[in-house]
């Protein structure tokens, strides 16, 4: 597959709305619960307009839990999450979806059984304009021109990196203002890595917003411009990509686990 | 002999290679932990030495004995014992009734192995229940209370409270607690201190010093660095299925390859932004500073 | 047996197809609910039969043509669905895994008891509107009717499979069934597209009640049972969920009876559909069609019971309560009320059966009427044929149901909890086909008359206060004998391996044994109480011990709380006793049993007194 290329100017970056709340995404004293183990005690972090800010942690450090939470999959018990200014705590999943956040799903999720046309369209769901629907459907077949070839497969068949990118313009079918990945780079070949990364900045410069889940610190601070290091459900780090980037605290944050 | 070995491990889920030839040995008395980030096979390794899962490849031998996708319940008989990465209590039943379930291949009545009489000595037994049963029911209660008690007051004060009332760590000490109650031979420990606070894990960490004290032998999953490194003898560092590192844990922390398995492989080719990655010396400076600290 | 020429062996093949193009239609709807929601609905039996129901009134009582009938059919059947996903699942998911599956059961017994107050039980003749010509098509005949069949569940087939390709909703659908939590963050309402679910399923399966109404021309509220159960069978054939599964195995069930029906006579037809259900289940539970799912790598095993602290019963209480058991024929002499208490004791021991073999051990038991036909007929035919002592005879026949149970039982060890409760339903079902068909042995439909009366050494027993006495005294029997294993080893065992079965297998429990044991155990109590029966009533045959027995037994279990003994025996003396004692509930009692079903699994799952 090509490095994805597009005309700088598309109807994704026209969807930004103008910054009328400081923040697009604001997450405020979060803490959540699996029964009896807590996982977040009282988690703040925020996402500019225009970012990429990459969550970091190691195993069972709550990251995905806090991907959950901004989804509406996983309700907090005390704290809220801020989208646009507005509280989307209590919303469920498919009206936090329909405000414009879409998500890319740790181990991609495509649907196995659907074609690779279906699943495409499938991130379209929450939109009613049709026509604007396959332009854009058009135009994500220009980007992933390998997805063009295998549109009536079943996405089941599709290689891990095939289906990453799947995922991907599946999220982008949605024209969201900011798009959630967890883990975009989990168990991808080197050469497809490079591919994710690349895209995801590209992305991000057609003006949608980008937050994203990783345990890989190492390649998600080459592009991010932000950071959160998170540690037993408390954030231990915070701060611009390029300190972050082979700060000893990160290296503790992973390897040590008894700071906190 | 090793007590453990493990040749070549492989399994498969669906295309994804989980476990890809995995090596290792674990002598008796020896404390081995397996670490590696998310997703790298730790669990589904577990679970193949414990016969919850049946390997694709390799052998897994105790003794020298080859014990490959035996069930589990054959190789509890054989006093290899565990606990879970989310802890499995049963919620339902006492404290006191998990522990003695842990107790339970040490019955008279688990000899009773022929096939249908053996069932319906059992039967026999449990509504006869005779002296010999008597004393031997007593017996193992009183030990299931002295393992409650290696906790401290943690679980003891609650022995007959349902375990689904218990707080989290203590579920995760009543596991442990159930596992020593098998007398095992070997104790594999998936995630000890998972969820829990500082103080706590610093607890745990001196418990599984103290049973390391005992001569036991322990096989570990961890993610808190400090705390493997300050209790293993061995450590295996395992990334992608694959055991990338081995030895003991100084070497471990000083190899390169443990901390992009941790921090993420750097970039193929990478364009190195604006941004300078970290040269090797600085690591090995970090690396030195995430020695073990006082766990408190 | 019938003389096969070619021209049969083509009418049979007619048959066969038509017949299976309803099953079919009957397995997508199963199909696609479990899918969707991965639910077993046992309401969809019902769905069907109401489906039936509402054409047979459109055609023979307002004389409605084909057309608006289907469509009444079609609009009444989508609100039953969506009906049923409300009460059933809706506000369960969060509840045991069993928990909706229950409360479908619940509701396909007040839905069943509706019809058959207002309808009432007996059959309903359906003529079919259709004229009677055949056509002769290359040897083969064909009615009017087997056409419309054909075209009906044709079309509705390529409509839903265009739905399911070419639409929005069609796609969330799919996508949901798929995987729930990626259709929700493509912005899916998951819920709405379940009720959507329900919808369509229970049109395709009223569409096809009213058809197998037409075909038989009769309409009856007890078809609902039999064919969920061909439903469930096809179902599996095919692959539970798979929708073009549920189509061929609903065609392969139809050949299969209809041809082995032709070789082996009409009272085999049902045999077929269960010795697949279980063979399919056991040999191969993904079905013919199934997609295989990678095992996941710490396999969950959901918690069956719902986390409760039992209410302790204090003794005094118990001993009260069988001492006032033991002197109520001297408070009351009303034989009516005797026989009442004596049938509850019968029920408390079916209860203790299966609140050991259910609550205990985790099995989710639907067949444990079977036990008691077992033991009813070994101890009947012991003391007839073989002129055993009764003492002997009731004896032999608890242990040759514990048995036989079990053995009978035995390939069910290795599925788990839904699962568990379709197969178990279908051996319940294969042991009554069994009863039926082997006449040589059984007397099939006639049943056994004649059966000696209870007796205690040599002296017959008779009279209403002594049947009560023995009944009572059997029943204390048998609960001292559970509560000594209780208190066992076994007790701790089986909690622990209903609670999780892998966490058990670590510590050396082997499941296959303490699931016999279970069931051994079990069996003997209901094995037991079955022969009781036999002998009070001196006459028994195959409906004595009907599969609604199993469930009713269940619900007592679910009301006492599982694995709790006073509950059971609560449970027991509240579903039998109440609604006799208040006369006018007794002809809605199967609504009453589906009703309180239904609520005790939505707002208190632990039972009256609580699990143990």
């Amino acid at each position: 597959m090509n490095a994805p290329v597009a005309p700088p100017s598309t109807p994704m970056a026209q969807a930004m709305l103008p910054a009328s709340a400081p923040f697009l995404l604001q997450l405020e004293g979060i803490q959540t619960f699996y029964g009896v183990l807590q996982v977040h005690f009282g988690l703040n972090l925020h996402v500019c307009r225009g970012e990429i800010v990459c969550l970091l942690g190691g195993n069972a450090s709550g990251k995905s839990t806090t991907m959950k939470v901004i989804l509406g999959l996983v309700k907090p018990r005390a704290g809220r999450v801020l989208f646009d200014g507005q509280p989307i705590t209590d919303l469920p999943t498919p009206q936090i979806i329909r405000r414009g956040i879409a998500s890319v799903p740790e181990s991609r999720r495509i649907f196995p059984e659907m074609t690779v046309r279906e699943n495409l369209l499938m991130g379209a769901y929450a939109r009613a304009d049709r026509e604007e629907v396959r332009r854009d459907y058009e135009q994500m077949l220009e980007r992933f021109p390998r997805l063009r070839q295998r549109l009536d497969q079943r996405a089941g068949v599709l290689s891990g990196g095939e289906q990453q990118m799947l995922a991907m313009a599946r999220a982008l079918m949605s024209r969201p203002k900011l798009i959630c990945m967890d883990e975009p780079t989990m168990g991808l070949s080197p050469l497809f890595v490079d591919r994710v990364l690349d895209l995801i900045q590209h992305i991000n410069q057609q003006g949608v917003t980008v937050f994203m889940v990783e345990q890989n610190a190492n390649l998600a601070l080459q592009i991010a411009h932000r950071g959160y290091v998170l540690q037993n459900g408390h954030i231990v780090l915070e701060g611009a990509a390029r300190d972050l980037l082979g700060s000893s605290e990160v290296r503790d944050a992973y390897l040590g686990g008894d700071a906190r | 002999m090793a007590l453990l070995e493990v040749r070549g491990l492989r399994r498969e889920f669906g295309g994804v290679v989980a476990v890809d030839g995995v090596d290792l040995t674990v002598e008796a008395g020896e404390t081995v932990s397996v670490i590696g980030p998310n997703g790298a096979g730790k669990t589904t390794l577990f679970n193949l030495i414990t016969g919850l899962d049946k390997p694709d490849a390799g052998q897994v031998l105790l003794d020298g004995r080859p014990i490959t996708g035996w069930p589990p319940e054959k190789l509890a008989a054989l006093g290899i014992a565990r606990t879970f990465q989310h802890g499995r209590v049963f919620g339902n039943l006492s404290v006191l009734d998990n522990v003695l379930i842990g107790a339970h291949t040490r019955q008279a009545a688990h000899r009773l192995r022929a096939p249908v009489l053996g069932m319906i000595a059992e039967l026999a037994l449990a509504l006869v229940q005779p002296p010999a049963w008597r004393e031997e029911h007593r017996r193992l209660r009183e030990e299931a209370r002295d393992v409650l008690a290696l906790f401290g007051d943690r679980l003891l004060p609650r022995a007959d409270q349902p375990a689904y009332s218990l707080s989290y760590a203590n579920r995760r000490r009543t596991e442990i607690a159930r596992a020593l109650a098998l007398r095992p031979r070997l104790l594999l420990l998936d995630e000890p201190t998972a969820g829990m606070n500082p103080t706590e894990t610093a607890e745990m960490l001196e418990f599984i010093r103290s049973l390391k004290g005992r001569g036991l032998t322990l096989l570990l999953i961890e993610h808190k660095l400090s705390l493997v490194m300050q209790l293993s003898d061995r450590v295996i560092v395992m990334d992608d299925g694959r055991k990338i590192a081995e030895g003991v844990p100084q070497s471990v922390r000083n190899d390169p390859k443990v901390i992009e398995a941790y921090l993420g492989h750097k970039r193929p080719g990478s364009d190195a932004r604006d941004v300078q990655p970290a040269g090797e010396d600085d690591r090995r400076a970090v690396l030195a500073q995430t020695r073990p600290s006082s766990v408190s | 047996m019938p003389e096969f020429t070619l021209r049969t062996l083509a009418d049979q093949l007619v048959n066969g197809l038509v017949i299976g193009n309803i099953y079919a239609l009957i397995a997508i709807g199963l199909a696609l609910i479990f899918g969707v929601a991965n639910l077993i609905n046992f309401a969809h039996g019902s769905v069907y039969m109401i489906g039936a129901y509402v054409g047979w009134v459109c055609v023979t009582w307002l004389g409605w043509p084909l057309g608006p009938t289907f469509i009444v059919v079609a609009v009444a059947c989508a609100a039953l669905g969506v009906l049923i996903e409300r009460l059933g699942l809706r506000r369960l998911q969060s509840e045991a895994r069993i928990a909706p599956l229950l409360a479908t059961i619940g509701i396909s017994f007040a839905l069943d008891q509706l019809v058959q107050l207002i309808f009432s039980p007996n059959p309903q003749s359906f003529p079919s509107p259709l004229p009677a010509t055949r056509v002769m098509l290359g040897g083969v005949s064909i009615g009017a009717l087997d056409a419309l069949i054909a075209v009906i569940t044709v079309t509705s087939a390529a409509m839903l499979f265009a739905f399911l390709r070419f639409t929005r909703l069609g796609w969330a659908l799919r996508a949901t069934a798929q995987d729930r939590e990626a259709a929700q963050q493509m912005g899916v309402d998951v819920n709405a597209i379940q009720a959507l679910t329900f919808a369509v399923a229970a049109v395709l399966g009223g569409i096809g009640g009213v058809m197998i109404g037409m075909y038989f021309t009769s309409v009856y509220p007890t078809m609902s049972y039999g064919a969920m159960l061909k439903g469930f069978a096809a179902n599996l054939l095919g692959g539970l969920g798979s929708v073009p599964g549920a189509v061929i195995g609903g065609l392969l069930l139809g050949l299969i009876e209809t041809f082995g029906v032709a070789l082996l006579g009409s009272t085999y037809r049902n045999l077929f559909t269960f010795v697949i259900l279980i063979g399919v289940l056991v040999l191969r539970p993904t079905g013919l069609f199934g997609a295989r799912r990678a095992m996941p790598p710490e396999p969950l095993t959901g918690t069956f019971v719902a986390n409760s602290r039992p209410v302790r019963v204090p003794r005094f209480v118990v001993i009260g309560g069988l001492v006032a058991a033991v002197l109520l024929p001297f408070i009351s002499s009303n034989p009516y009320l005797l026989q009442i208490f004596t049938n509850a004791w019968l029920f408390a021991m079916l209860a203790l059966s299966i609140t050991l073999v259910t609550g205990t051990a985790g099995q989710m038991s639907l067949g444990q009427a079977g036990f008691l036909a077992i033991g009813g007929y070994a101890s009947a035919l012991l003391a007839m044929r073989l002129g055993w002592p009764l003492e002997l005879s009731l004896l032999a026949g608890a242990a040759i149901a514990a048995a036989l149970g079990t053995l009978l039982t035995w390939p069910v060890f290795r599925l788990r909890s839904q699962y568990v409760a379709l197969a178990t339903l279908g051996i319940g079902e294969v042991i009554n086909q069994i009863i039926l068909n082997w006449e040589g042995l059984t007397n099939g439909v006639l049943g056994l008359s004649n059966i000696p009366p209870l007796s205690l050494f040599g002296l017959p027993i008779i009279e209403t206060s002594p049947i009560y006495w023995f009944a009572l005294a059997m029943l204390v029997v048998a609960a001292l004998f559970q509560w000594r294993l209780m208190q066992s080893h076994l007790g701790r065992t089986w909690r622990a391996m209903r609670e999780d079965e892998v966490a058990a297998r670590a510590f050396g429990v082997s499941l296959n044994r303490y699931k016999a044991l279970a069931f051994i155990a079990g069996g003997f109590i209901a094995g037991l109480s079955g022969a009781f029966t036999a002998h009070m009533y001196s006459y028994i045959n195959n409906e004595t011990f009907a599969a609604t027995t199993s469930i009713l037994g269940l619900t007592m279990v679910i009301l006492g709380g599982m694995g709790n003994m006073s509950g059971a025996v609560v449970g027991a003396i509240a579903l039998t006793a109440l609604p006799e004692l208040f006369r006018p509930l007794a002809d809605a009692r199967y609504l009453i049993y589906g009703v309180v079903l239904l609520l005790l699994v939505r707002f208190r799952p632990q039972g009256l007194l609580g699990t143990v």
